[in-house]
């Protein structure tokens, strides 16, 4: 029987160092593509997930299953990622959508080039990465707590009740700045959305 | 149901989050407002484009690094508790070292005040039998022998020519 994230929490308190590992296991994915897309270095995204995981084999002695163990987890994140960006700002990178393709293998999460010998349709792969650098950048311009929800909401589905106790506002407050987010994305991905609604 | 108070609920309606009741409502006003409508298919689309990232994989060495960091705290933690943790030697001196204090300083009685009006005043009528003392007058002759000091030998003889 899968054990929640609450209980195996509690063993870790009661000293189960396995449980620490299946926690380890369930969260690490999740929490390095949500830092990715908020630092947008997967350098700096592991460094910052594993100092989640650290803060949370901390804080195992005085842990209380008040709420969530995932709103406590990306709350941990979340700071962390906000601190990281607001310290990280000058390094922004303003990347235009018409750069050289190779000013995007950052990461090695798209090395076009490396690909395209393997790829039988080139031009398709070049539309889908432009498609995918697009949505990237859309999600990157939005205010830093706007991308934090939109992230939590999107690609971790945590509820509204968590985004905003994460977010530290109200659940209202949380659906206006999800609104707005997924506004300015529909305006910043215009063309795509308008050939989405067509098909 | 108005089209602003569609904003709030709009997003809970793509994602299938709103209750029976509110669902039932939002696709009542849908079926009478288009441009609700078309702003329904347009978040749908965008949550769409959302879901075209690829999901990246932490690094091989990711597990690895955190459990090495988790072991550095635990040896740390267990190192400041080993500082802290009495052995019955030390726990017994420091006791006797603490009683012995303790126990010294109760038996010093403090000294008594000293009372200000107790003190005796010189009198200036005492000066004149100061002054003519044999020994003071004898240590007030400098030896002459240091030419630098003649002078203050002078002044300090002074008193006496007179």
């Amino acid at each position: 029987m899968t054990r929640s994230d609450v209980q195996l929490m509690l063993d870790v308190k009661a000293g189960d160092q396995q449980s620490f590992e299946l926690l380890l296991q369930r969260y690490r994915t999740p929490l390095v593509n949500f830092l990715y897309r908020m630092v947008r270095s997967r350098e700096q995204a592991e460094d910052l997930a594993q100092e989640v995981f650290l803060r949370v084999y901390r804080a195992r002695e005085d842990y209380e299953p008040s709420a969530k163990f995932t709103t406590w987890l990306f709350r941990i994140a979340t700071n962390l990622a906000l601190n990281s960006v607001r310290d990280h700002r000058y390094q922004k990178l303003e990347v235009s959508m018409d750069a050289p393709i190779v000013a995007d293998a950052e990461d090695g999460e798209e090395r076009m080039m490396e690909v395209a010998d393997e790829h039988p349709d080139i031009e398709q792969h070049l539309v889908e990465e432009a498609r995918k650098k697009m949505i990237r950048h859309a999600i990157e311009k939005l205010p830093e707590k706007q991308r934090v929800a939109v992230l939590l909401h999107k690609y971790q589905e945590l509820d509204y009740g968590e985004i905003a106790k994460i977010l530290q506002c109200s659940e209202s407050a949380l659906k206006s700045l999800l609104f707005r987010a997924y506004e300015t994305l529909r305006v910043e991905l215009a063309p795509l959305v308008a050939q989405s609604v067509k098909h | 149901m108005s089209c602003e108070k569609m904003e709030t609920r709009i997003l809970a309606y793509v994602d299938g989050r709103l209750k029976e009741s509110e669902r039932a409502e939002m696709e009542k006003h849908l079926v009478g407002c288009s441009a609700c409508g078309l702003r329904v298919n347009e978040f749908r689309a965008v949550a769409g484009l959302l879901d075209e990232l690829p999901v990246i994989e932490p690094s091989g060495a990711f597990n690895a690094r955190v459990r090495a960091l988790v072991a550095a705290e635990t040896q740390k933690r267990s190192g400041w508790l080993a500082w802290f943790t009495p052995s019955p030697r030390v726990a017994f001196v420091a006791s006797m070292l603490l009683l012995a204090t303790v126990w010294m300083g109760s038996m010093q009685r403090p000294a008594p005040p000293i009372d200000a009006q107790d003190l005796p005043v010189v009198e200036s009528s005492d000066y004149d039998v100061i002054s003519s003392f044999a020994p003071l007058s004898d240590l007030s002759q400098a030896p002459d022998d240091d030419s630098n000091d003649s002078d203050n030998g002078q002044q300090q003889q002074q008193p006496q020519q007179m």
